[in-house]
């Protein structure tokens, strides 16, 4: 409890504060957290080994060190991300969490969202509740990890899983979808953790749960 | 997972040294190199997970775990998807560890397959005989572990038949194959049975030629390329993993697709 006490702050005692995110969203956040930087800086050294555009990643980024070393790392942060994965959706759907905080989106209100934050009146009084813009981004990338899972096992079994693969539209054009799907991630990853830095406690929010 | 506490005073560096020097050359020794940068992980979880030598066991073991995954994944009577002729690709590409121009020249005279372990036939098999077996042709995409695909056409003899008439004891694990320059292979006998599994002796229209592994290349459609050996000068029925070129480096040993 030391990391949560040095972290409290004028918004009254911990007891005080509404609890925003249930102890099974903390732990899957955090495990998802490793397990997606380990998927992506070994990704990238894999790419690296066929690039599909005219660059590569710097290894000073990457994982693995080479192709063996990332394709190992990548296949064993894939058994954590797709099994936390799972439990995160399914808890995530059965509670109703995500029908509560994630649905409706109005194009209306996202838009609003955005001139309030570009006029600095954005407020973030109420972390219980997101705003249309922080609803799209969460089901945005919870969408991407859909996809860049099932593209990822689409390419990792394009012989037993032929069905699969055809429905990204054969191997070559599932490699295209999984980067794609990667640099969606990467992109939320850029804005989340810059927000999460902005209004820190969010991030406290999500460490103790208050 | 285990806490890895460092000796006081060992430099973190040297010992991610040690853990490379399982690899066989200076580019690839880079294989936990890139782990030192996650060093955030280790305040995060608490444990240092990226030490080199607990890190490459770890490793190690959950490639060795995904290999039972994918003989279980495996489907014995799941064809890879064959293509149109249309659909193969100009200048289907050489790959290998060395150079187009290293390619081992095999005296097709010459050239005897040889045959081991748990077969009740090992009379080497000349090129003329092997020729005579019954052929198909198979039209499917080679997958690179690097990630590219290519489709390529083949023509050979099915594997399943010539054990069969070899007299290999298909109930033993593996066939490993090795070839001329020396590289090697080891695989399961549930994919050496599958029916796209193949001798090739021909690519496209043509007796195969040295870029594609002459006399002999093993083609399986069901697994990476690196599992595809070319240049075959013998075959193993066994029971014991014999390893392999790549697989002994780190690539994941069972590699199907």
């Amino acid at each position: 409890m030391s990391v949560s006490a040095a972290i409290e702050t004028d918004a009254g005692t911990r007891r005080d504060r509404p609890l925003i995110h249930p102890r099974w969203v903390r732990i899957t956040h955090w495990i998802n957290a490793v397990a997606m930087v380990v998927m992506i800086m070994s990704g990238w050294q894999i790419y690296n080994a066929s690039p599909l555009f005219e660059f590569d990643f710097p290894r000073s980024i990457t994982l693995g060190g080479w192709l063996a070393g990332a394709l190992l790392w990548h296949f064993a942060a894939m058994w954590v991300l797709a099994i936390n994965g799972l439990i995160y959706l399914a808890l995530g759907i059965a509670g109703g969490r995500f029908r509560r905080k994630l649905i409706p989106i109005r194009i209306g209100d996202v838009f609003g969202t955005v001139r309030e934050a570009l006029t600095f009146r954005l407020s973030h009084d109420d972390l219980t509740r997101y705003n249309a813009v922080q609803k799209l981004m969460y089901v945005v990338v919870i969408l991407a990890g859909v996809v860049v899972v099932l593209s990822g096992i689409s390419i990792w079994k394009p012989v037993q899983l032929s069905w699969l693969t055809a429905l990204f539209g054969g191997y070559d054009a599932a490699r295209y979808v999984h980067f794609f799907a990667m640099a969606t991630i990467v992109g939320f990853l850029v804005v989340h953790v810059l927000l999460a830095l902005l209004v820190p406690k969010s991030l406290r929010a999500m460490i103790t749960g208050r | 997972m285990r806490k890895f506490r460092l000796i006081p005073g060992v430099d973190k560096t040297l010992l991610i040294k040690d853990a490379a020097k399982l690899m066989p050359d200076p580019a690839r020794r880079q294989f936990l190199r890139g782990a030192a940068s996650l060093g955030a992980l280790t305040l995060l979880t608490g444990c240092d997970i990226v030490d080199g030598p607990t890190a490459e066991r770890v490793l190690r073991k959950i490639s060795e775990f995904n290999d039972g995954v994918q003989a279980a994944l495996f489907n014995p009577n799941t064809l890879a998807p064959t293509y149109p002729e249309s659909a193969i690709t100009p200048d289907f590409p050489f790959n290998a560890y060395y150079g187009e121009d290293e390619a081992p020249v095999v005296n097709g005279e010459t050239y005897k397959l040889e045959i081991g372990g748990l077969v009740e036939n090992k009379t080497p098999w000349t090129l003329e005989d092997l020729y005579k077996l019954p052929q198909e042709r198979q039209i499917t995409r080679h997958i690179c572990v690097e990630g590219w695909s290519a489709i390529g056409s083949w023509t050979g003899a099915r594997l399943s038949d010539f054990l069969k008439r070899i007299g290999a004891d298909t109930s033993a694990k593996y066939v490993w194959f090795r070839c001329a320059e020396g590289y090697s292979n080891t695989i399961d006998m549930p994919t050496a049975l599958h029916p796209q599994t193949q001798m090739t002796f021909k690519y496209g229209n043509e007796i195969l030629p040295v870029k594609y592994g002459y006399p002999m290349k093993i083609r399986i459609p069901t697994k990476l390329g690196f599992k595809n050996p070319k240049h075959v000068v013998s075959l193993h029925v066994t029971n014991k993993d014999m390893g392999g070129y790549w697989e002994d480096q780190g690539y994941n040993w069972f590699s199907g697709s």
